[in-house]
């Protein structure tokens, strides 16, 4: 297990190596730089090239290359052009309301998904299965910002029951910091429900189709122990997939609903840093989400084994 | 009649699809003692297993539609609403099936699912059960039970899987085994071994058995008493000795012809039953066999044969049987086979 967890992690280095290089060349190949931002329209050249030779922006690609490549290996992401901080602190500045809300919407998703899936699957072809895939299909076609607007209008400013946008964090309060995430929990979480509902729907269906619930059913089990202690475990599998690549998208930055509701995640970060280009922002952030990313297959491959015994890894 | 175990009368199965109405069990009548293996044989597709899985009404409501009466220790099993029937599920009736990997929980523990029934039928408490468990591990033959009671079906072997899913079945000591093929995914010395274990479980524990299988063989070495089956019905029902030193229905003669002999002439061909069983939504007018039956004439196609009692344990669906069974002096070689 533990030796499975190290190797997984070395398997890191090369990910995060070649990511590295593609960002690198990608921000590097785009046009403007930094330097017009900082010093504005009216700058001369002189002084351009001043504050490139400061940032180290003259010396070639390579070069610039590995000196952050070599800062970065011991976890120096090295420090923002503009907001006169590390990067390493810009992040971490930026995760705290992008967690709560990618952990606040993955519930929402889960408490809508996983009962409507279940329901849909144990009354297949009835009129509640379609109305739940009609409504899954519906969640997937409508974008999550559209939703989010409605929710603003609806909740926000007609019935003013919760505030329209901004962000608190958790120390002002448990519900104060709660209270701002609703709506964009729900906008994102429901889009993410429709997806994973389907996974649920269908991976149940295969599940109770199967000759162990006939058994089940022939050992007197009542349906309800059948649904719950037989068959959603043995369906979970594959909803695990979908939770992860949900929340895996949530978590590295959810940038249109952040900028609606005006919450300071890592989704603003990001697009706040490639309208100022700043280079080591961009590069920092993209290597973090790489990181989260990974590791966050490597938590849901660890879950498998806890979920089904044949995938369980040996105690060695 | 009081030992009577179980009488199935007229039982029919239809089931409602989206390609139409389909008939899979068709007036099935016979009994089963206390204490009695009877065997259910025929080819696939014949109804055995639906015609099993409808006494206890696995299918799924709304789909399917029983008629008739099964009655089990004086009550309908038709008539009981779905807790009456969880009563009887697993508690007075169990079932075993023919895979036994696909028929254990992956995710639960061996001992959890054998434990499953003694904690839903008994009231034992979860310690209780899982000792129970590991003795009925035990019981069929299942080695280091301990140690095996805390495995996943994965870790087993088949033979040791279908062990383990007869504990299943046997754990609140039901008064009715239903085997649906349990030895079919086996290989042939584990094939044996299970026989024994049922035969052994059977005298010890006085359990009525319904053996359902296409093997002649294994009801020859198992069964008291054979229901022979063809495409949703009951075509003959013999004793043991009956069914293999005279066969009345040209169906029986034709399976019980096909097993090969090891005596036999290696050069000959092996005996087959012309054509196919139709589908069950082209099921012919008159005998349902008469297309494939070499005795056939107009009659055959014409109408359903009655059931005729011959003896008092045989019983034969067919217009032709008597005529036939003179012309027939030359299959009593079969008998050695026995």
């Amino acid at each position: 297990m533990w030796s499975y967890i190290i190797k997984r992690l070395f398997s890191l280095i090369p990910v995060l190596f070649i990511v590295s290089i593609v960002i690198f060349s990608i921000i590097h190949l785009t046009p403007g730089d930094p330097t017009t931002y900082m010093l504005g329209e009216e700058a001369t050249p002189e002084q351009i090239a001043d504050a490139k030779k400061q940032l180290g922006l003259d010396q070639p690609i390579h070069v610039q290359y590995f000196n952050w490549v070599k800062k970065a290996a011991i976890g120096d992401l090295g420090s923002s052009y503009h907001m006169n901080m590390s990067v390493n602190d810009a992040i971490m500045s930026h995760i705290g309301p992008t967690l709560s809300l990618a952990i606040l919407a993955e519930i929402v998703a889960l408490l809508i998904a996983i009962p409507l899936g279940i329901i849909a699957a144990i009354k297949r072809g009835t009129a509640t299965d379609q109305t739940v895939m009609g409504f899954s299909l519906l969640g997937m076609a409508i974008p999550s910002f559209l939703l989010a607007l409605f929710l603003v209008l609806l909740i926000g400013v007609k019935l003013q029951w919760l505030p329209v946008a901004g962000y608190r964090p958790l120390d002002s309060g448990l519900w104060n910091h709660i209270k701002y995430l609703i709506m964009p929990a729900i906008s994102l979480g429901s889009i993410q429900a429709a997806l994973i509902a389907r996974m649920t729907r269908s991976s149940m269906l295969e599940v109770l189709n199967t000759n162990y619930i006939k058994m089940a059913r022939a050992k007197g089990v009542v349906e309800r122990r059948i649904i719950y202690g037989h068959a959603l475990q043995n369906a979970f599998l594959p909803i695990l997939t979908v939770i992860g690549i949900t929340f895996g998208g949530l978590v590295t930055g959810a940038v249109v609903t952040e900028t609606i509701f005006n919450i300071p995640g890592i989704g603003s970060l990001i697009i706040n840093s490639v309208a100022r280009r700043d280079y080591t922002v961009i590069q920092g952030i993209v290597l973090f989400v790489t990181f989260v990313y990974v590791m966050l297959n490597l938590v849901i491959d660890i879950l498998y084994g806890v979920i089904d015994p044949r995938v369980r890894l040996e105690e060695k | 009649m009081s030992d009577v175990l179980l009488d199935i009368k007229n039982l029919k199965t239809h089931f409602y699809t989206e390609t139409g109405h389909v008939t899979a069990v068709n007036g099935v009548s016979f009994n089963v003692k206390k204490g009695e293996i009877v065997g259910v044989v025929g080819e696939s597709g014949c109804g055995k297993s639906v015609m099993s899985q409808t006494i206890l009404r696995l299918f799924e409501e709304g789909t399917v539609e029983y008629e008739g009466e099964i009655n089990f220790n004086g009550r309908n099993l038709l008539k009981l609403n779905k807790r009456q029937i969880n009563k009887v599920r697993g508690n007075d009736i169990s079932m075993i099936f023919q895979d036994p990997l696909s028929t254990l929980n992956p995710v639960h523990t061996v001992g959890r699912q054998i434990a499953e029934s003694i904690i839903l039928h008994q009231n034992a408490s979860k310690k209780e059960a899982e000792e129970k468990a590991i003795e009925l591990l035990r019981l069929v033959g299942i080695p280091s039970p301990e140690k095996r009671a805390k495995e996943y079906p994965h870790n087993l072997s088949g033979g040791m899987r279908q062990r383990a899913m007869i504990a299943v079945a046997l754990a609140c000591r039901p008064k009715l085994l239903i085997a649906d093929e349990p030895t079919t995914a086996l290989d042939v010395t584990i094939q044996a071994q299970i026989l024994d274990l049922m035969n052994n479980l059977n005298e010890e524990l006085d359990m009525g058995i319904i053996f359902i299988t296409h093997d002649l063989g294994v009801v020859a070495d198992l069964c008291s008493r054979v229901v022979v089956m063809y495409l949703g019905e009951i075509v003959e029902e013999a004793s043991i000795e009956e069914l293999f030193d005279r066969p009345l229905h040209p169906y029986t003669q034709g399976l019980i012809k096909s097993i090969p002999q090891l005596d036999g002439d290696r050069s000959a061909m092996l005996h087959t039953i012309e054509g196919t069983v139709p589908p069950l939504t082209r099921v012919p007018k008159g005998c349902r066999f008469a297309a494939r039956c070499p005795f056939a004439d107009e009659k055959c196609v014409a109408s359903a044969p009655p059931v005729t009692e011959y003896t008092a344990t045989q019983k034969v669906k067919c217009w032709h049987f008597e005529k036939i069974l003179k012309n027939q002096e030359g299959i009593a070689d079969v008998h050695t086979y026995s």
